[in-house]
């Protein structure tokens, strides 16, 4: 199953939902598209939730840490919400759990957002 | 089920596909379970594309050689590509200091981390052999 992403507004934060696999191809360059157009309309509390993400390759990793590099170079915060045990896993082995700010909760996540 | 498969692999992000589909299929009849699959469906995965992009350079005249080798107790991947090869020990630690934020450069890092073992050289035609294993138990 390739990604899907939908965006949803929760106060000022900006919710992405993805569903799929993050992979090199289509999934990491939907992903990229979305980031680029929320902040090309002003969003810039950005919070993705990876519940339902089942699979991220090299690429995909490479999405996030452009997300990240991207919202975070317009003054905008980009967070992460729900991961599985294989994207925990993923961001460990690459030592990239530290860089990402990860909550498990939607509704604290939304709150730690300035 | 236990046997060799030799498949010649056209460059381009399809054969990614096939080929995770391929060895995730053989590796789910000798019966490693769910997790052990995933984790050695990405290794392919990652290796394939090495190999389709950075080895071959997605041109239509270079294939990739996948070798699968069903054992009684491992799943062995041979992927081989066309193109100039590299040097494990020169490529740059995507975990250390700049490389950290870099886009790219985590391949053989999850490759590494996802299968029992691990191997690359240079074939005498100057294209990249990876081997990659991954047990049942």
């Amino acid at each position: 199953m390739s990604a899907r992403f939908t965006t949803r507004q929760v106060g000022d934060v900006t919710v992405i939902d993805a569903v799929g696999r993050i992979t090199l191809g289509e999934g990491s360059s939907l992903l990229r598209d979305t980031v680029r157009n929320l902040i090309a309309a002003g969003n810039k509390k950005l919070l993705l939730n990876l519940s339902e993400v089942s699979y991220i390759d090299s690429s995909g990793v490479g999405e996030l840490v452009y997300s990240y590099t991207t919202v975070t170079g317009q003054q905008g915060q980009f967070k992460l919400l729900g991961l599985t045990k294989r994207v925990h896993d993923l961001l460990q082995i690459t030592k990239l759990y530290t860089v990402f700010e990860v909550h498990d909760d939607e509704t604290q996540a939304v709150r730690s957002f300035s | 089920m236990i046997g060799t498969t030799d498949s010649l692999l056209a460059s381009n992000l399809e054969s990614v596909d096939s080929a995770e589909a391929l060895v995730v299929d053989a590796a789910a009849a000798l019966g490693l379970d769910e997790d052990a699959r995933m984790d050695l469906g990405l290794a392919i995965r990652e290796a394939m594309v090495n190999a389709v992009a950075h080895g071959n350079q997605y041109s239509p005249d270079k294939q990739v050689r996948l070798i699968l080798e069903r054992r009684a107790d491992a799943v062995k991947v041979t992927i081989i590509d066309q193109g100039e090869g590299f040097d494990l020990n020169r490529v740059p630690d995507p975990t250390q200091g700049e490389n950290l934020m870099r886009e790219s450069g985590r391949g053989l890092l999850l490759m590494q981390a996802f299968v029992d073992e691990f191997s690359v050289k240079r074939t005498a035609s100057g294209g990249a052999e990876v081997v990659l294993v991954k047990y049942a138990s």
